[in-house]
């Protein structure tokens, strides 16, 4: 079943991808509004929504981490903040090319731009405290994790109620797509979801038995054997 | 609590003997404010709206310093672990700490205020109630976030880099709804609702958190 798992959610990503990609540029129709940029919004929102995920998985396995002690909680909560580090980044990305296109300006002061940057930079925080804390790292990342997980209120609130920054221009919202563009919106997030999914999994994967290595080297060091390499 | 209350006390004594934190703190405060009064447009309408930004980062950056040096104080002698083993409540501890921490930001934020408000020649005290309730809510704020995270980050390889990396990404909230506040004061005609609400956004945050950190301190120090 776990073996399976990675290829199943990869292939299906693979599939949907193909198949939200020919949907999203060869049948729907141009919005009328935004026009052929419209289309960015179909991976701009739904990597978004994995930040989000990816935010609350990592800060709920840091949770039962902390409280249960169990690392493999942990390695869950490493490849989740790992991968939403990459999604975070294409959200980022492809928000600065819409950007332009829509607003002719690479960045714009606007809420949700504000809110995913700032989930991204606590994910950046939380793999470089993972990379460079040293030995009780963990505990001081899923720290991060966690809390990071409950200001994800205050920014909402935050950004929604101050005037940080006048808002200009409408921007594709959900709830307004209409006919096709809805089922082919919410197809190309699940699409995601199985990458995500894949992503983490295999990640879990592998960090795991980077942890089961070092365990047995250090076991190995402890009774006297001479281990050569790295 | 009272428990707390020794936790803080002991701090606050080691500190009042020593002067060392409160004295670094409130230099480079000033400094700061110095600088900045340079590197920023010198024109009066600019600087009100400058001003806000100024005092916060200025406190918040002093506040780390002194929160990194009160924890390199528990580690320099191990003190950290002794003080976990006392028989009081963990929390104890931690609201000692914490208590300690914001006592020590606020002295900062009360010479910072002034001068601020002196070299910059801006109003910053027509409404003095919301500006020093909104200090101490941000300095609790910050105390307690910054207490959580400098406890575990004790046996932790670079720390004083990796303190603020941590930190600032989730006090940015915290930092916003205070300059609201304070440049709300600022204006000629102050509306107490703006004023309000944010000053409630700070007292939530500084709820929330508060709850937080006792609920997962523990299990964050202990190894």
């Amino acid at each position: 079943m776990k073996k399976l798992a990675v290829p199943l959610f990869a292939g299906l990503g693979a599939l949907g991808m193909v198949f939200t990609i020919w949907k999203i540029f060869v049948d729907l129709p141009v919005d009328r509004v935004l026009f052929f940029n419209q289309k960015i919004f179909y991976w701009h929102v739904a990597h978004a929504f994995m930040l989000f995920l990816a935010v609350y998985v990592s800060g709920v396995a840091s949770i039962v981490y902390l409280k249960k002690r169990d690392p493999r909680w942990d390695d869950v909560a490493l490849a989740a903040a790992e991968v939403a580090v990459l999604f975070g980044a294409v959200v980022l990305v492809t928000g600065s090319i819409w950007a332009k296109a829509a607003w002719d300006v690479w960045w714009k002061w606007e809420n949700r731009l504000i809110m995913s940057l700032l989930l991204w930079l606590t994910l950046v925080g939380y793999v470089l405290v993972r990379r460079f804390a040293g030995a009780s790292g963990e505990r001081l990342a899923a720290g991060l994790a966690v809390f990071g997980m409950f200001g994800v209120p205050f920014i909402y609130t935050m950004v929604k109620e101050s005037d940080l920054h006048p808002q200009a221009g409408a921007k594709g919202n959900v709830m307004t797509l209409v006919g096709d563009m809805k089922w082919v919106f919410w197809a190309s997030v699940v699409t995601f979801l199985f990458w995500f999914l894949a992503l983490v999994i295999a990640r879990v994967s592998s960090v795991r038995a980077e942890r089961e290595l070092r365990a047995v080297r250090e076991r190995g060091l402890d009774a006297g054997l001479q281990l050569g390499g790295a | 609590l009272r428990q707390a209350a020794t936790v803080a006390w002991k701090d606050l004594q080691v500190e009042l003997r020593s002067r060392e934190i409160i004295y670094t703190m409130m230099f480079f405060a000033a400094v700061l404010v110095v600088v900045q009064a340079f590197v920023f447009p010198s024109r009066p309408d600019l600087l009100i709206l400058a001003a806000p930004g100024m005092l916060w980062v200025v406190v918040m950056f002093a506040g780390t310093i002194g929160l990194g040096r009160a924890f390199d104080r528990e580690r320099e002698n191990d003190t950290m672990r002794a003080l976990l083993l006392v028989p009081a409540p963990r929390l104890a501890v931690f609201l000692g700490k914490a208590a300690a921490i914001t006592a020590l930001v606020l002295a900062v934020a009360a010479v910072c205020a002034p001068l601020v408000a002196l070299f910059l020649d801006v109003p910053l005290f027509q409404e003095p109630l919301p500006l020093v309730l909104s200090l101490v809510l941000g300095a609790i704020g910050f105390a307690v976030v910054g207490t959580v995270f400098a406890a575990t980050m004790l046996k932790v390889r670079s720390r004083d880099v990796l303190l603020p990396v941590v930190l600032y990404p989730l006090l940015v909230p915290m930092f916003v709804a205070g300059t609201r506040v304070t440049a709300e004061v600022l204006k000629p005609r102050v509306d107490l609702d703006v004023v309000w609400y944010w000053t409630g956004f700070l007292g939530i945050f500084d709820a929330v958190f508060l709850v937080l950190s006792l609920w997962i301190f523990e299990s964050l120090v202990i190894e």
